[in-house]
């Protein structure tokens, strides 16, 4: 059998033209979409079918319509709140796992792992369950002598605490991950010289631990804070009838038409996410010092 | 005479299915440079690391310059040690590496700054003092690692296989730069190595442990001349084990009837009974084509089955009758030069005053 000469060498696979045409094609597939979306958001016509010539009106449009702009606020309130603490909360779960042994540990750590991989509508559904519940039992203070408690938490930002504490819950599993394997790379030498020089376990763990985790910490904290801004399922399960996030209400204008005001908001929402995305990974890239 | 500045007492460290430290008691002297020689396992680590604090819950006590150890947390010993990975903290320069042991402790700002300047120039490593870890090589970590513990002035610096990440050229010019280094500061150095050429050159006095015990403590010569058993005669450089019975003792020695050899006299102090191994290094034996002429010399006749050439000299195995086998150190010198080729008939022998009889 006659064998046709190849200039590839065994595993060359980016020189065969049909690999090559098959990714851009992918590309193009994924890419295509948002790529319209952002193009659109300049395109000077109430509809997203033809280009009428650029402008930026629209983003001057998303910016006055105030309900937009609130749930905009509201979003980015809660994604901070949410990432301080599931960055504290994941942080600390991490250098549990990671410093100390105890019995049915990989069990613990199967289970923490479960906000990440169940679907987020089961989460959505057991997060609006459970607020229920909590909520028929605080109506019981209403008369009681606590009932500020109530009225607390209708003031803004705590009245987007049900919100944030939904977010905390599946977005703290990724920042302990992220951390825990920075941890995985530590040189447990790294510690005992430090006690060996003189220092105390918290001299310890503020000079050598957690400078070493940072890269891990931070970048679990983006990807907890690009989670929350534009998670919309658990969201929608959680959030009252007075407060709204950016995702909900998108989806909401949408039902009425896609109008390019909902493109330039989009558009800002993505450059948000992809600027914390891009941080993330190069926080994560493998640090060229050795651990 | 002097107080040791680290005496070891019945030192015992279990783990599960393991004894890793059994019964362990020694003295080590000030200004010693000690080592603790043995194979992977013997137990040499994990007594360092008792001496550090890094390593609790066993029995037994440690005494260093006079105080017991038992109960004094590693951060309050007056020891410091030279990680086998240097350790040195990748996020922080090497002034800041070295300074840490200092700024931990409250030192003030004033004394810290001088002290990390003399422990740099005393490893040469004052022009890189703000580098990063990522920016040295593995023997410039070192130095830093070194400089970081003996900023400290630590009363016993404690290394654990220091040398074993360096290339051979670089490991031969750090031995002799660390036992420069023990020299001018005058502490104790005690080394955990399990090459037994660093320990050799190096050392004081060495510890060779085996399965958590300590099997002979001795200078490096003695080690060498006069090892205790057969685990310690094998362990450090080579030697030819010959199985011998004993059959009698007279003034002038022992008589045994050996293996290859028949009925040989070995000078021996002490008595000596039973099954025993006749000891004798390579470089002990000599080799020629002709019978010895001294009737004294112990002698075997056998053939070349083997020539190692290392280019000073050559590692020449012989083998005898019975099936014993000698090694031979062989000078490459001009009468070596045609004797030395395979299935040649050959004469091994070697004066009886350079044979131990092991026991153990």
């Amino acid at each position: 059998m006659a064998r046709r000469k190849s200039t590839r060498g065994p595993l060359d696979y980016g020189k065969s033209p049909w690999l090559i045409l098959f990714g851009m094609v992918t590309f193009v597939l994924l890419y295509a979409p948002i790529a319209q979306l952002i193009a659109f958001s300049f395109n000077d016509s109430k509809r997203n079918i033809v280009w009428r010539g650029f402008t930026t009106k629209y983003y001057a449009k998303a910016w006055n319509d105030a309900s937009l702009v609130e749930a905009f606020v509201n979003s980015m309130t809660i994604a901070v709140m949410c990432t301080v603490i599931a960055t504290i909360i994941g942080t600390a779960t991490a250098l549990w796992l990671w410093r100390f042994r105890f019995p049915a540990k990989s069990a613990v750590e199967g289970v923490m792992v479960l906000p990440i991989v169940i679907p987020e509508i089961c989460m959505g559904v057991a997060v609006l369950v459970l607020y229920s519940r909590v909520g028929n039992w605080m109506r019981g203070f209403e008369t009681g002598p606590i009932h500020w408690w109530n009225e607390l938490f209708s003031v803004w930002p705590l009245n987007l605490g049900a919100i944030t504490a939904a977010h905390i819950a599946f977005s703290f599993p990724f920042v302990a991950v992220v951390v825990r394997s920075r941890l995985a790379g530590f040189n447990r030498e790294f510690e005992e010289a430090s006690k060996d020089l003189g220092a105390s376990e918290w001299q310890t763990f503020w000079n050598v631990v957690l400078p070493f985790m940072m890269p891990g910490v931070i970048a679990g904290a983006l990807l907890s804070f690009t989670l929350s801004l534009d998670d919309f399922v658990i969201t929608f399960f959680t959030a009252g009838p007075e407060t709204n996030t950016f995702p909900v209400k998108v989806y909401s204008l949408v039902r009425r038409g896609v109008s390019p005001d909902i493109n330039a908001a989009s558009t800002v929402l993505i450059v948000i996410t992809l600027v914390a995305t891009i941080i993330a990974m190069r926080m994560q890239a493998p640090s060229k010092i050795e651990g | 005479m002097t107080s040791p500045i680290i005496s070891i007492k019945n030192v015992t460290k279990k783990y599960p299915g393991v004894v890793a430290v059994d019964d362990v008691s020694f003295d080590i002297m000030p200004n010693e440079f000690f080592a603790l020689l043995g194979p992977s396992g013997c137990g040499k680590t994990t007594l360092l690391r008792m001496i550090a604090g890094l390593e609790t819950s066993g029995t037994g006590d440690i005494i260093v310059d006079g105080q017991n150890m038992e109960g004094v947390p590693a951060n309050q010993r007056p020891v410091n040690m030279v990680f086998q990975s240097y350790a040195v903290f990748p996020h922080m320069s090497v002034r800041n590496n070295v300074a840490y042991g200092l700024k931990v402790t409250g030192i003030a700002p004033a004394e810290i700054k001088p002290r990390v300047e003399e422990a740099l120039e005393m490893v040469q490593m004052g022009a890189m003092a703000d580098r990063k870890p990522d920016q040295l090589s593995g023997g410039q970590r070192q130095r830093v690692a070194l400089a970081r513990a003996l900023v400290k002035r630590p009363k016993v610096l404690l290394l654990d296989e220091p040398l074993s990440a360096l290339d051979a050229k670089l490991r031969e010019h750090m031995q002799l730069e660390l036992a420069r280094l023990q020299q001018v500061i005058g502490i104790t150095f005690i080394i955990v190595t399990h090459d037994q050429d660093e320990a050799l050159s190096m050392a004081d006095r060495i510890a060779v442990m085996e399965r958590g015990g300590v099997r002979q403590i001795a200078g490096p010569e003695e080690l060498y001349e006069k090892p205790h058993s057969r685990f310690v005669a094998d362990f450090i450089g080579k030697i030819n084990l010959i199985d011998a019975t004993v059959s009698g003792t007279s003034n002038a020695g022992v008589t045994c009837l050996a293996k290859g050899l028949g009925r040989v006299v070995v000078p021996h102090d002490g008595t000596a009974s039973g099954s025993v191994s006749l000891a004798v290094r390579p470089e002990k034996l000599t080799l020629s084509d002709k019978a010895p002429s001294s009737a004294s010399d112990i002698s075997a006749k056998g053939v070349i089955r083997d020539v190692a050439y290392y280019g000073d000299v050559s590692n020449v195995f012989v083998t005898c009758a019975d099936g014993l086998e000698l090694a031979v150190n062989v000078q490459n010198d001009r009468a070596a030069a045609g004797l030395l080729e395979n299935g040649r008939e050959v004469y091994a022998s070697w004066h009886p005053s350079d044979t131990l009889i092991l026991e153990e």
